[in-house]
């Protein structure tokens, strides 16, 4: 049997160990690669589409500029909720914390967006511009989900493109349309692309 | 040098999935899977470990093999029962789809506690 054994021992170790580490980095490169297929939950994205759907259609009845704004605050908190579920579920069918370098990667571009939406639409609602919130919220949304899935599937950054293109519209379409807009971004835009990713790369 | 005499070490013996001790003098570091140590199977392995399952196409891009070999390495990891191929219609388009076992898993488990094991090894010398 040849064995490492007969080889100069001087060279040996250096060699088998830089050997490791590199077997090692190719498995992770390789999961991480492989991994952009798992970071976005398709299923996720359908179920939080519907309930934009659902919260939009109750938000619209609503006469009260507060009251329409509570409901549309609590459907993006309930539909995070799900979609950060769907994505820990699909994470742990994949096997767990070899995940985590492509969700980290997502969340790391997605959050800042995010969290400048909440921040302007304090400011907003303050300045008594709530009729500019629909188009600040899908622009920013998009521009989250174009950040995040810039190194996923291709499919990621379209969808936040369109969600910015939506916000685009509702940002110069005349106030009566953002509630319509918003349902069609977060509602349909989301149902449609998660629908997608489900289908060709996995729930 | 290093790299070929892993190489040697590779095609010395034979077995089920091929295992051999790599470090010299490391009685109790667990055997080498020389299955899943060529370097496009362990990257199909790697692949799938992060993934419900995955296409001939998929796998192909992301190993970035011909279709020729690719199809040589996913047959010798199925004879080993490390993956399952699935294989169905697509319209008219036939479709491969490969999933990694719990014994490939395993094997990929095992695979990395070496690799770790051999870095322990040698950094403590």
């Amino acid at each position: 049997m040849a064995s490492l054994h007969q080889l100069p021992p001087t060279r040996q170790p250096v060699g088998l160990h830089h050997h490791a580490m590199d077997n090692l980095r190719y498995i992770r490169e390789t999961m991480e690669r492989a991994g952009e297929f798992t970071a976005v939950p398709g299923w996720g994205g359908v179920a939080m589409g519907c309930i934009a759907v659902a919260g939009g259609f109750l938000a619209g009845r609503q006469r009260h500029p507060e009251l329409w704004l509570a409901i549309w605050i609590a459907t993006a908190a309930l539909g995070l909720c799900i979609g950060l579920l769907a994505m820990l579920r699909k994470a742990r069918a994949a096997g767990d914390e070899l995940f985590a370098a492509p969700g980290r990667r997502f969340a790391l571009g997605f959050a800042p967006p995010l969290a400048a939406a909440v921040l302007l639409t304090v400011v907003l609602v303050r300045a008594g511009l709530p009729a500019a919130l629909p188009g600040l919220w899908l622009l920013l949304y998009g521009a989250g989900v174009v950040t995040g899935g810039a190194y996923s599937v291709r499919v990621v950054p379209v969808m936040g493109l369109c969600f910015m293109a939506t916000g685009v519209v509702a940002l110069f379409a005349p106030s009566g349309w953002g509630n319509w807009l918003l349902i069609a971004g977060f509602g349909g835009g989301q149902i449609l692309f998660g629908a997608w990713i489900a289908r060709r790369y996995g729930g | 040098m290093a790299k070929q005499s892993v190489v040697a070490s590779e095609h010395a013996g034979r077995g089920r999935a091929g295992k051999a001790s790599l470090v010299p003098g490391s009685k109790g570091l667990p055997e080498l899977d020389r299955l899943i140590h060529e370097r496009m199977r362990l990257g199909i392995v790697s692949a799938l470990a992060v993934n419900p399952s995955l296409s001939f196409n998929d796998l192909k891009r992301l190993v970035k093999a011909t279709d020729g070999n690719l199809s040589v390495h996913t047959r010798k990891l199925e004879e080993a029962q490390y993956i399952t191929c699935t294989k169905s219609f697509q319209g008219r388009m036939p479709k491969t789809e490969y999933q990694l076992t719990a014994p490939g898993r395993r094997a990929l488990q095992r695979y990395l506690s070496h690799m770790e094991a051999i870095i322990q090894a040698m950094r403590g010398r």
